[in-house]
């Protein structure tokens, strides 16, 4: 009787606590966002975390001349989708992923090295009932030179 | 059993209550009411937007090792081996701190060693790499099968790039994801200097005016300020409280270069499908400085290898 009570908040614990929930994210980030970089090569950088709906991450990184760059953003299959944007130092919007028909990568050079902003969002599902959905999100870079 | 009963209850509420208290922690700061739910329209200043934002997480990204080796190789440098840290000193490695900095020096070492074609030294490196990420207990970040893949295509460049891309991958995404982001943030910490490092020793003094590994040396106080931003999230670690200490050594010299950049112009190029991001950039760094900001990376680099 104890055995019935407690396996099923256990299972319950185990889910929620999630022991190595980022650890399922390298291995999204590895198996869906990877390829999207396609002849670019991965810089090797990992950025990857578990986000729900409506909440946002954000990254900086300089980006140098002379390289072409790939940003690839991807989201578990579970999550509403996920839009981004990238800003210069100055907070000008340089890029939004939902002008450009809700692109998942974007592919960019730069004539003068420069420190960006990206700023990635879980869109809202709008149900109002339920649990939010949430999910890993990755951000990969890939590069060539020019 | 109906004591039986009693026990399973307090277990079950017991549990229940350490369930809701680990999902509220792993949750925490989540909670802020997000006003906004689809991101601002391009052209409008985005400032008033991030006032009621507040992101979930932040990520400080430093240049790869991969990435800083083919920032030296496109700026037309030569390959030294004398200037990678000896393979000879692993032995020497047996701490957290001095293992997680020397997998990011040796993974950078490897990285210039790879996009030179360097055979034998890719070898190496990637086995001394591999003794600094299974001294820190990162399993499977390099494997024995890498290493035969390494030699079967040791001279195919891309292959090799898309192993080491991958290792460092694995390394990192270990470290983050097992709840070490302070060895973490050594490990790229490592990568950043010796790239630096390696940088500031290729260039030729006497073809200063005009280098272009000096441009990408330049390049560099662009990422000081997001290193300092990445290790003061790991504050309070002593590790990580002494490389702040030093790395604003290197911040402060870095400060007497003026950087003035013009606005950014996207320009997309449909015929591509890339986006041109167009800006000038003017910047005032002298040989004086230089040779300041040289001597200070070599120092912290000789504290990390020692």
């Amino acid at each position: 009787m104890k055995v019935l009570i407690i396996a099923p908040a256990l299972i319950l614990l185990i889910i929620v606590s999630g022991p190595n929930v980022n650890g399922q994210c390298k291995a999204f980030a590895k198996r869906t966002c990877l390829p999207e970089l396609g002849s670019y090569t991965h810089d090797g950088n990992y950025h990857a975390t578990v986000l729900s709906e409506g909440e946002e991450a954000e990254l900086y990184k300089t980006f140098y001349s002379n390289m072409e760059y790939r940003l690839s953003i991807c989201g578990d299959e579970a999550l509403p989708s996920v839009e981004f944007m990238v800003m210069d130092a100055d907070r000008n919007i340089l890029f939004s992923s939902r002008e450009a028909g809700n692109a998942k990568t974007w592919d960019f050079k730069l004539q003068s090295s420069q420190q960006l902003r990206i700023i990635l969002k879980v869109t809202s599902s709008g149900q109002q009932s339920g649990v939010p959905a949430s999910g890993c999100v990755s951000i990969m870079f890939g590069f060539k030179i020019k | 059993m109906n004591r039986l009963l009693k026990i399973g209850n307090s277990v079950l509420a017991a549990v229940l209550l350490l369930t809701l208290m680990l999902a509220s922690c792993r949750s925490g700061g989540k909670n802020a009411k997000k006003e906004a739910d689809s991101l601002s329209e391009s052209g409008v200043n985005a400032a008033v937007y991030e006032d009621i934002k507040q992101a979930e997480k932040i990520f400080y990204t430093l240049p790869s090792p991969l990435e800083s080796a083919m920032l030296i190789k496109s700026a037309g440098a030569m390959f030294d081996d004398n200037l990678l840290n000896p393979i000879e000193n692993t032995g020497n490695y047996n701490t957290n701190k001095s293992m997680a900095l020397n997998l990011g020096v040796y993974t950078c070492d490897l990285s210039f060693a790879s996009l030179y074609d360097q055979t034998q030294l890719i070898i190496n490196y990637m086995n001394a790499a591999k003794k600094m990420a299974d001294g820190l207990g990162i399993l499977d970040a390099i494997d024995q099968e890498d290493i035969d893949m390494l030699e079967e295509n040791i001279h195919n460049t891309d292959v090799i790039m898309d192993i080491v891309s991958q290792t460092y991958l694995n390394s990192n995404s270990y470290l983050e994801d097992n709840g070490q982001p302070a060895v973490a943030t050594m490990v790229l910490t490592g990568g950043w200097i010796e790239g630096l490092y390696i940088s500031t020793q290729l260039v030729d003094m006497k073809d200063f005016n005009g280098n272009k590994l000096v441009g990408r040396i330049i390049d560099q106080k662009l990422s000081i300020d997001i290193l300092i931003d990445l290790l003061e999230t790991s504050k309070g670690h002593p590790a990580i409280d002494e490389l702040i200490s030093q790395v604003t050594k290197v911040k402060v010299i870095f400060d007497k270069i003026t950087l003035k950049t013009t606005p950014i112009r996207p320009e997309y190029d449909q015929t591509t499908n890339v986006t041109v991001l167009k800006s000038e950039v003017q910047a005032d760094l002298t040989p004086e400085v230089f040779k300041e900001l040289s001597l200070a990376v070599a120092e912290i680099r000789s504290k990390l290898i020692k």
